[in-house]
């Protein structure tokens, strides 16, 4: 027999209580590959900051690999990078973290996903967490990646692109909750 | 390489829908646009896995994370981790937090007029054991007000966070107490529209985990998402 799964609940305002034991904000550290920096804000529906918003990130290292016993694939594992990140955003809704360029991973079929982080975000009001993805606005592999291929309106894809920032290599990302550029969420 | 099998999706109302009006604040922050259904990619299927190192022998038990023991009803809450098949899973990182027993969180933005403990911080982890087992001693929260609507206050509650096998089975919930007068005017609570699912967010008096003179236990058991197809099948 099935069992019915625990259903999902906010994590409310002190969710900082919770999380902050463990925020990581510095994936790379010894790392190999070549480091990153994404930064943004998380905004409502009213265009207000989000002051208790997590981010909780999860991507493959330079190879394209991801540290878990499921991810058979030959690319290397590198010891030093496990891979997982937990961001929360500031007073004004501002987050940053510094991470690795991820490798390209395989995806359905024979496809390739272009390089991308995936988020898991949590915050007072969502009584469920939403699952959305980070892909670097400058990588050639977005084109042909399975994933953007599966939003219907090309211009929304443009919500899941991280920008390059003049002359570094920092990227800007921004989360918007609802609206003209309410963010891409995956039901997954 | 074959397609990764993916993990089952949520039947229909046993998961809360992200816009809620009851619950207000999730009015302006729930998307407006259905999420774009996605298959289970190498990406999601995998996760981070924590190691017995990330939990300190002081984090299973609230009342003694500081010089003198937390005041309050101290309890013992526990149970198994297990997924749809009620396969246990063994390593699972659960992570604690909980206002205490006067109903006050430990956190800048809690003004409610009830004391704050100084020898209870309301945070705790357990990895959970080969049998999917996990267990907290900690006190009994308080109920507290939230400014959702007229006269409201949130039923005695601890949140829970877990790291399953993959990203997707991550789950963050709440624990409510058996027979509380205060469910079924919880807009949180009441946001599962399946009655069975609802009550699996519900602890069960358990006389077993009960110890002589020292604590009542609670039984919570928690299902994450589980495989679309057997190992066998794969
Ligand atoms: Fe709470």
């Amino acid at each position: 027999m099935r069992l019915v799964t625990t259903p999902s609940q906010t994590v409310g305002p002190y969710v900082h209580i919770g999380f902050d034991p463990m925020t990581v904000t510095d994936l790379a550290k010894d790392a190999a590959g070549e480091r990153i920096v994404v930064a943004g804000r998380v905004l409502d529906g009213a265009g207000q900051p989000i002051p208790d918003a997590v981010l909780e990130l999860w991507q493959a290292n330079a190879a394209g690999r991801y540290a878990h016993p499921e991810d058979a694939g030959s690319a290397p594992l590198d010891p030093a990078f496990l891979g997982f990140g937990r961001v929360p955003t500031d007073g004004d809704g501002r987050f940053r973290f510094t991470t690795i360029r991820p490798g390209a991973a395989p995806g359905p079929g024979n496809t390739l996903q272009a390089p991308h982080i995936v988020v898991c975000l949590f915050m007072r009001g969502l009584l469920r967490h939403l699952f959305t993805r980070i892909y670097l606005e400058d990588a050639p592999e977005n084109a042909g990646d399975p994933i953007l291929a599966l939003i219907d309106e090309p211009a929304r894809r443009g919500t899941l692109l991280a920008r390059r920032t003049a002359g570094e290599a920092e990227y800007r990302w921004d989360i918007v909750m609802q609206g003209d550029r309410e963010t891409v969420f995956f039901d997954v | 390489m074959a397609d990764p099998v993916g993990y089952r999706r949520a039947a229909p109302g046993t998961q809360p829908e992200w816009l809620h009006p009851p619950y207000r604040s999730s009015v302006g922050r729930a998307p407006t646009r259905p999420p774009v259904r996605a298959p289970h990619t190498i990406s999601e299927i995998t996760g981070p896995i924590f190691g017995h190192d990330r939990v300190g022998p002081d984090e299973v038990d609230l009342t003694r994370q500081h010089g003198a023991p937390a005041i309050g009803e101290r309890i013992i809450v526990g149970g198994r981790v297990l997924d749809e098949d009620g396969r246990p899973l063994p390593g699972t990182l659960v992570e604690l937090w909980q206002c205490n027993a006067a109903g006050r969180y430990r956190h800048p933005l809690d003004q409610h007029d009830a004391p704050l403990d100084p020898n209870f911080t309301g945070f705790g982890r357990a990895i959970a054991d080969a049998e999917g087992r996990y267990r907290f001693v900690t006190v009994r929260p308080g109920a507290y007000p939230w400014r959702n609507h007229a006269n409201a206050w949130r039923p005695a509650h601890i949140h829970f966070s877990l790291f399953g096998p993959g990203f997707v089975t991550r789950l963050v919930t709440q624990m409510y107490f058996p027979g509380d007068p205060l469910l079924p005017l919880d807009p949180i609570f009441n946001c599962v529209a399946d009655p069975v699912a609802q009550q699996r967010l519900i602890a069960a008096f358990d006389l077993e985990s009960t110890v002589p003179e020292v604590a009542l236990g609670y039984r919570w058991d928690i299902v994450l998402r589980g495989r679309a197809a057997t190992p066998m099948e794969r």
